[in-house]
């Protein structure tokens, strides 16, 4: 059970990422689907960066730059891939549907060429990731439960709790509401839309990639062998079932973590119904999706002008 | 805020053979950058390159046929999702709505294959295909017609309900448990003149007439491009809209459900979770690259097929991952997404304005 607990919340704690970096873009409108593209690059990125790293530095790597590379690594790869498709969408005003699809293809593409040069390498590297607090020991269960994770598992809660604070509190994060809900409002009230869904878009992305980085170097112990973008597609349907709100995805994202694990873990169930329990996830999501346009409380809904494209000239 | 000195402005529709230079500048440049990054990766010159490209899709003529069974079924769903897209619909569930009904099919022949006479066969699968298709697509169409939920998410979530139903199938009634499913090609569909993929082909001919057809000749089609201009044009001048969306997406559904019997019936007589392989999202693009005009998807989907043969070719030649040909279709995807832009708008410089005024 306590085993259980703790690999939900390490799996989570990647589609906590994706689903922030998720959200911070759908605040603007941008409904980027090329959240699971933007993932594999960022985990390929990182992952590489890693390998540099420590076969450069042998025996001699510190955990502080073993740590650091590959997080700047991942959010370097994670905003390039928002810069094109913010360009794309915004500049070049394509469709934010079809430019998202090409980014994943893209990006499944990349990681998959990651894959079958290096293979599962990274098990070293993974260490680093996963070296859990010094005290956790000493503190029996609850230190298993709250203090024995790696560093992105930290990253991630904090990444969600300040996200959950700027979007709320400041006045960066109601004018980026004010743009993915109504962006000519905004736009007359002086707020530059275009620089708002860059930079959310380009932020967004680097958060989404660490994702990626978490599944890889922490969830699987840096044995690296299938393509990760069904984590990509489930952080996106975490946005959803977590109704658009980062702090909430915390909780979402242990949840998740937990029904998409849940199956090997519960006793007598056969081979084939592990696969109906894979299906959670996804239906519950339909169903929060369901449920929440039927009560059509204000708060709960996608940012109004979501997926839709924004040029001034033509209102 | 910077005073910018340029603004961008909607251009007239341009003459076409304009707009196909603009498009083939765009493919051009975008095979330079794709062999830039082969190259890196192997150190071959270009021109060895794309000779192995081009005969990945035309090198035999195995490798043609197989090519147009691939551009007929990319094309087959691209002419599914097109109807939704007019009405700006966006059905992302291509994928699972074409597994949903390759399962039906697959279904139909293991279990009533030896049952039934081979003509009444034919009919069960071709009914319970598009029966599954048109519930798979219809089930997030009622929802946004009642209640307007999003069906770009709701229809992704779809996909993967699909795709672990098909799993779990092939977990539960793939008696070795292997989970993959041996061939049945003698419950399949008929083989034309002993060439295994020709009915697929003229199947699928034969709908991007009628699609053409239905969309820009028929009341059905005026009414789709009508509500994907303005709902409340729509509202305006009397169309039901709720009832266009559900029925829109039953045409959507029931063709998605025959393209998956073709690719189940038709070519693999066997299912996997990646049967569908991608083209679900694929046939997004190509129906609109190709502004949603069936008979120019007939390009767009053999521009992609050929890349992605060719570049499957590419990396068999020169032993590369075969992961190479998503790259590359990823990046001719976005430069072909941009030139776009060149098509639809001109940029004019703030100082000419003021000369010409």
């Amino acid at each position: 059970m306590l085993a259980f607990l703790v690999s939900s919340i390490r799996l989570g704690m990647a589609f906590l990422f994706g689903s922030v970096g998720e959200t911070i873009t759908e605040k603007s409108g941008h409904l980027n689907l090329g959240i699971p593209g933007v993932m594999c690059v960022g985990a390929s990125c990182g992952c590489f960066a890693e390998y540099l790293y420590l076969s450069k530095a042998g025996v001699n790597a510190n955990y502080f730059l073993a740590v650091f590379i590959p997080i700047v690594a991942t959010l370097f790869g994670g905003a390039v891939m928002g810069f094109i498709f913010s360009f794309l969408t915004v500049t070049l005003r394509a469709n934010q549907n079809v430019t998202g699809l090409a980014l994943t293809t893209f990006g499944v593409g990349v990681s998959d060429y990651m894959i079958a040069e290096t293979g599962s390498i990274y098990s070293k590297g993974s260490r680093f990731f996963t070296t859990s607090l010094p005290f956790a020991d000493d503190l029996g269960v609850v230190g298993e439960i709250l203090f024995s994770h790696g560093i992105l598992i930290y990253l991630a809660i904090i990444i969600a709790l300040a996200t959950a604070f700027v979007l709320s509190k400041t006045r960066i994060g109601l004018n980026l509401r004010a743009v993915g809900e109504n962006p000519a409002t905004a736009d007359a009230a002086g707020i530059n839309v275009s620089r708002y869904r860059y930079a959310s878009t380009c932020i967004g992305c680097a958060i989404a990639g660490l994702g990626g980085l978490s599944f890889i170097m922490d969830y699987l112990n840096g044995n690296w062998e299938y393509c990760i973008d069904a984590i990509g597609w489930l952080a996106i349907a975490l946005v959803i079932f977590t109704v658009w709100k980062p702090g909430l995805a915390i909780i979402g994202s242990i949840i998740f973590g937990a029904l998409y694990i849940a199956s090997s873990y519960i006793t007598g169930v056969s081979f084939a119904s592990k696969e109906i329990f894979k299906m959670l996830p996804y239906v519950v999501t339909i169903i929060v999706l369901v449920f929440t346009s039927i009560r059509d409380k204000k708060e709960n809904q996608p940012p109004q002008s979501l997926g839709l494209p924004y040029f001034r000239e033509e209102r | 805020m910077k005073k910018m000195n340029f603004h961008i402005v909607k251009r007239e529709p341009m003459v076409w053979y304009k707009a196909v230079l603009v498009r083939a500048i765009a493919i051009i440049a975008s095979l330079l950058v794709s062999a830039v990054v082969i190259m890196m990766l192997t150190s071959k010159n270009p021109i060895q390159i794309y000779s192995s490209m081009i005969s990945g899709a035309f090198g035999s003529s195995l490798r043609i046929w197989s090519l147009f069974q691939n551009v007929a079924i990319l094309l087959c769903i691209a002419l599914a999702l097109t109807p939704a897209f007019k009405m700006k619909f966006w059905n992302c569930g291509g994928e699972g709505q074409v597994l949903v009904s390759g399962l039906a099919t697959t279904a139909v022949m293991m279990f009533l294959g030896d049952a039934l006479p081979y003509p009444v066969l034919i009919i069960v699968m071709l009914a319970a295909s598009v029966l599954a298709g048109i519930i798979w697509a219809v089930i997030p169409a009622i929802f946004k017609a009642k209640w307007n939920t999003n069906e770009t998410l709701f229809t992704l979530m779809m996909n993967y309900v699909a795709i672990q139903l098909v799993a779990f199938f092939l977990k539960y009634f793939v008696k070795s448990g292997s989970g993959i499913l041996t061939p049945m090609p003698e419950h399949g569909l008929p083989v034309l003149f002993g060439q295994s993929y020709l009915l697929n082909i003229i199947i699928v001919a034969v709908f991007t007439v009628l699609v053409y057809v239905y969309l820009k000749k028929t009341k059905h089609g005026y009414e789709i491009s009508v509500v994907g201009e303005s709902e409340n044009t729509a509202k305006y001048i009397g169309i039901n809209v709720p009832k266009v969306v559900i029925r829109t997406l039953v045409v959507s559904g029931a063709l998605c459900g025959i393209a998956g019997l073709l690719l189940v019936g038709g070519t693999n007589h066997t299912i996997s979770t990646t049967t569908v392989d991608g083209r679900g999202f694929t046939a997004i693009m190509v129906s609109w690259l190709a502004k949603f005009n069936p008979i120019y998807m007939v390009m767009t989907s053999f521009l992609i097929v050929f890349l992605q043969k060719g570049a499957g070719q590419v990396s068999t030649d020169f032993r590369l991952p075969s992961a190479i040909s998503d790259i590359v279709t990823g990046i001719i995807l976005f430069f072909i997404i941009g030139c776009e832009f060149f098509l639809q708008y001109k940029i004019l410089s703030t100082k000419n304005r003021k000369e010409n005024d």
